[in-house]
């Protein structure tokens, strides 16, 4: 993995390195050079790794106390909520958590679109990246079904339905998931053997996605390759750390917040009430995440399309380096993506907010138009764009003043295209 | 591009409050919460008047099984003393057994004892209740959405219907019931319960007074977390201070603004 | 770079290790914490048991904080037996009166000093209690006599309510 040979200076440190080379890898991660102009978007892939490990282990101690069956899950969430010692404040925490990963998620999926991290020779870690994202969905989902209250029982309804929509084995596929002929206490439980598990594959996928990061290294805001190490780079340890630590820090006082003093604005009140499976609540809403996949889902009138179409919007993206036809990684010397990078941004927005709101009238006619925009900017607009956009001068390096000239741009250009 | 944080910021709050809104028909009634803000705290006469009128007049038909009689003396509550949440749990009739001949049988309550339900079950409980099941009350301050305030409305909302609305049988009209319509007659009266206290029991106070101890049941801690919330913040902007300057020095070896 | 300057500069660095070091610590405490017995747990800590019914010679076990306490109505010859032993011979030297308030009853957890296993009533050598699980023998009053067991069994904190009532914890 590194680019020179490491040899521990202590016998002991000989001795066990060469059996393991544990060492190694650890002086491999301090030393790793990273650009030095990394800005704070580049902050939140620590942040997100704060944010799985506050989970697994949040979520270690709550599975200490909760009991996965249809008739005690509320009452052990109740009990955890009152007589555990700080268990409020480890629910809480968990809850929020889980809301506060998704903020950090899109952060970074959205800082990849802009500079263009996705693009080769990126395009693995892009695509773990993908189904780290889809693995996230799930455990969440899952997770927001064991506390069994109306939303946990009505959500898990709705979205294990969406399998009815396949043709012929639909049905029979639904039923397998439940264990049963509706939602209840097998499906509960093998929710819960689920949601236990996929933080440990998010965890060993997340090994991967640094491991694939660490071979090119990092894309930076200019988007342009650089030499390792060099006087654009800087040593992980301090400079990275101390850096990614101090966002980390303006991250969690905006978490403690949510946890300390708002901690049930981002739920449902719904959630509160026991499951029952006699009444619905009178508006599903799926948690804010996934509202613009749950408005893409609705806009679609035909069942089965409508699923299509959603799975379509998350696994678009992980064609998406081969989508975007542009040399050009960073937005920055792009200035048609920009805008329309920021159109997807609003288009997203807009998605979301349709997706809370009924699936009727304006609100449906809104989303419509959003979910085929989504689909044009990724199927028509990038891959045009890259070859009708007029970019700007790329520079040479990082310390190098930005220069002028059709000559860099050029150079740069023949450097991306004599790599492909 | 710091747009985003804000843009994200705002569609994450946005989205909920629309959400919370579109269930809103009328603006709810406003007072001033004891417990809301950063430092609030719960009223503690509040909680004991409150208390009294959840089992004087709630208690019949409503259960808080989450409860137990040691939370009226516990820490951030109603902090009865030890001795009156004993004597109020004494006061209970509570089933247990089966004793050495297989029987159940009643003894007073303890502290250790959960609130004694008005019903067996669900089942009884609609059965005496016109079919309505009178919701469980440990957690129904989070289970509405439109938490204190609206339980706080709708006890006082009970007006006359306006012209044309036909109520069936055992049906009033609320003006801040989802629908209009609710099962529950109005459960509160002028003097329907005496304070020791001597506060006055208007149908507003004794709203107020019980929506404060419906909030503690469903949050007990909310004490704590404020407490510990602010202590938690002070010391993270402490710390982000400290880290900050820190990284200034480091960084100052390489000539590259963070 | 002046002596002065670097003085400052692992100052800052020390400050700000201790004050995270802090935090650190704050944040592990609420997760070590949940481990412990909770406040529903902690509120059982009495139950009152009901003696009216047990004759000379008989053992009732009753299951208190999870665990067995023997309440055992002792006969006069065991009180006997248990008075006439002298301190030199014990393990874990302690005089009946102090292990038996009211020398008829004997309340103790019901558990071998040993590894925890529960010990079997009026068996071993000293006609008490028996543990079959590393053979730890108990006289009539609970205490220790042969084998591993380092102590005598614990006598919880109890009170006679009325003459017909006891209540542990």
């Amino acid at each position: 993995m590194s680019e020179h040979e490491y040899t521990p200076k202590s016998k002991a440190g000989k001795w066990f390195n060469d059996r393991l080379p544990l060492l190694s890898l650890a002086n491999h991660l301090t030393d790793y050079p990273t650009p030095k102009n990394l800005n704070y978007w580049w902050t939140f892939g620590g942040i997100l790794t704060f944010c799985l490990i506050t989970q697994i282990v949040t979520g270690l101690t709550l599975a200490m106390h909760y009991i996965a069956h249809a008739d005690m899950a509320f009452d052990s969430v109740e009990h955890i909520m009152r007589d555990v010692n700080y268990g409020w404040l480890i629910r809480y925490i968990h809850a929020n958590g889980a809301s506060m990963f998704f903020l950090a998620v899109y952060i970074h999926i959205f800082r990849s679109l802009f500079y263009g991290s996705y693009k080769s020779p990126r395009e693995i870690i892009w695509i773990i990246g993908i189904i780290i994202y889809l693995l996230m969905m799930a455990a969440a989902f899952m997770g927001y079904v064991l506390p069994w209250g109306q939303m946990s029982f009505w959500g898990a309804t709705v979205i294990t339905n969406l399998f009815s929509a396949i043709p012929l084995v639909g049905e029979g596929i639904v039923t397998w998931l439940w264990g049963g002929y509706s939602v209840d206490n097998p499906t509960l439980t093998r929710f819960f053997t689920l949601h236990y598990l996929i933080p440990f594959l998010i965890l060993g996928l997340v090994v991967l996605h640094i491991w694939a990061l660490h071979v090119p290294g990092n894309n930076n805001p200019i988007g342009i390759d650089i030499k390792k190490p060099s006087k654009d780079t800087v040593p992980f340890h301090p400079y990275i750390v101390i850096k990614d630590g101090f966002a980390l820090l303006m991250f969690i006082i905006v978490f403690a917040f949510f946890v300390f003093y708002t901690p049930n604005i981002l739920g449902h009140a719904d959630n509160y009430i026991e499951a029952d499976p006699l009444v619905t609540p009178a508006h599903i809403v799926p948690e804010w995440y996934l509202l613009p996949f749950y408005a893409i889902l609705r806009s679609v009138p035909d069942k089965l399309l409508g699923v299509v179409a959603m799975l379509s919007a998350i696994l678009i993206l992980a064609a998406l380096p081969w989508l975007d036809t542009s040399k050009i990684r960073s937005a920055v010397f792009r200035p048609l993506y920009k805008q329309f990078y920021w159109i997807l941004v609003a288009d997203v927005l807009i998605l979301g907010y349709v997706g809370a709101m009924p699936a009727e009238g304006l609100y449906l006619l809104i989303a419509r138009v959003a979910t085929a925009y989504y689909f044009l900017h990724f199927l028509v607009i990038l891959p045009v764009l890259g070859f009708k956009e007029k970019t700007l001068p790329v520079p040479m390096s990082i310390t190098e003043p930005v220069l002028g000239g059709s000559v860099n741009m050029a150079a740069a250009r023949s450097k991306e295209s004599s790599r492909n | 591009m710091r747009n985003l944080f804000w843009i994200s910021l705002f569609f994450l709050l946005t989205t909920n409050f629309t959400v919370l809104k579109s269930a809103e028909k009328e603006e709810y009634l406003k007072t001033n919460w004891s417990f809301k803000g950063i430092f609030g705290k719960f009223d503690r006469g509040a909680l004991q008047r409150g208390y009294q009128v959840y089992t004087e007049v709630c208690a019949s038909c409503h259960s808080m099984k989450y409860l137990s009689y040691r939370n009226l003396a516990e820490k951030g509550g109603p902090e009865f003393s030890e001795a009156e949440a004993k004597a109020i749990a004494a006061s209970f009739e509570v089933t247990d057994g089966p004793n050495t001949d297989g029987e159940m049988f009643t003894r007073p309550g303890k502290l250790s004892d959960k609130f004694v339900m008005p019903y067996e079950n669900v089942e009884a409980a609609k059965a005496a209740n016109g079919g309505a099941y009178p919701p469980d009350m440990s957690v129904l301050i989070k289970a509405r959405s439109g938490g204190a305030d609206y339980i706080y409305s709708l006890l006082q909302g009970y007006v006359e219907p306006p012209e044309g609305t036909s109520l069936d049988e055992g049906v009033y009209y609320n003006k801040y019931m989802y629908g209009k319509k609710i099962k529950m007659a109005s459960p509160l009266s002028d003097g329907i319960v005496e304070y020791s206290d001597g506060t006055e029991t208007s149908i507003e106070q004794m709203s107020k007074d019980v929506t404060t101890f419906l909030m503690w049941a469903a949050e007990p801690h909310l004490e704590a977390r404020h407490k510990m919330g602010f202590k938690a913040i002070v010391y993270l902007i402490i710390l982000t201070i400290l880290v900050y300057f820190s990284m200034k020095k480091i960084w100052s070896r390489v000539e590259t603004e963070v | 770079m002046s002596e002065k300057k670097t003085n400052r500069r692992d100052f800052l660095f020390t400050a700000t290790y201790a004050v995270g070091a802090v935090g650190v610590g704050a944040t592990v405490w609420p997760m070590i914490d949940q481990m412990n017995p909770d406040a529903s747990v902690k509120a059982l800590a009495s139950t009152e048991v009901d003696i009216s019914t047990v004759n000379p010679g008989k053992t009732i076990t009753v299951l208190w904080r999870g665990k067995p306490v023997f309440i055992r109505r002792r006969t006069s010859e065991e009180i006997a037996d248990a008075k006439s032993v002298k301190l030199e011979d014990l393990k874990h030297p302690e005089k009946d009166e102090d292990r038996a308030k009211n020398p008829e009853w004997l309340v103790m957890l019901g558990v071998c000093t040993h590894l925890g296993c529960v010990p079997l009533d009026q068996k071993g050598d000293y006609n008490g209690w028996f543990c079959p699980c590393h053979g730890s023998h108990y006289d009539t009053s609970g205490r220790i006599r042969k084998g591993p067991a380092p102590t005598n069994m614990e006598i919880p904190k109890y009170e006679f309510v009325d003459t017909n009532t006891i209540k542990i914890g």
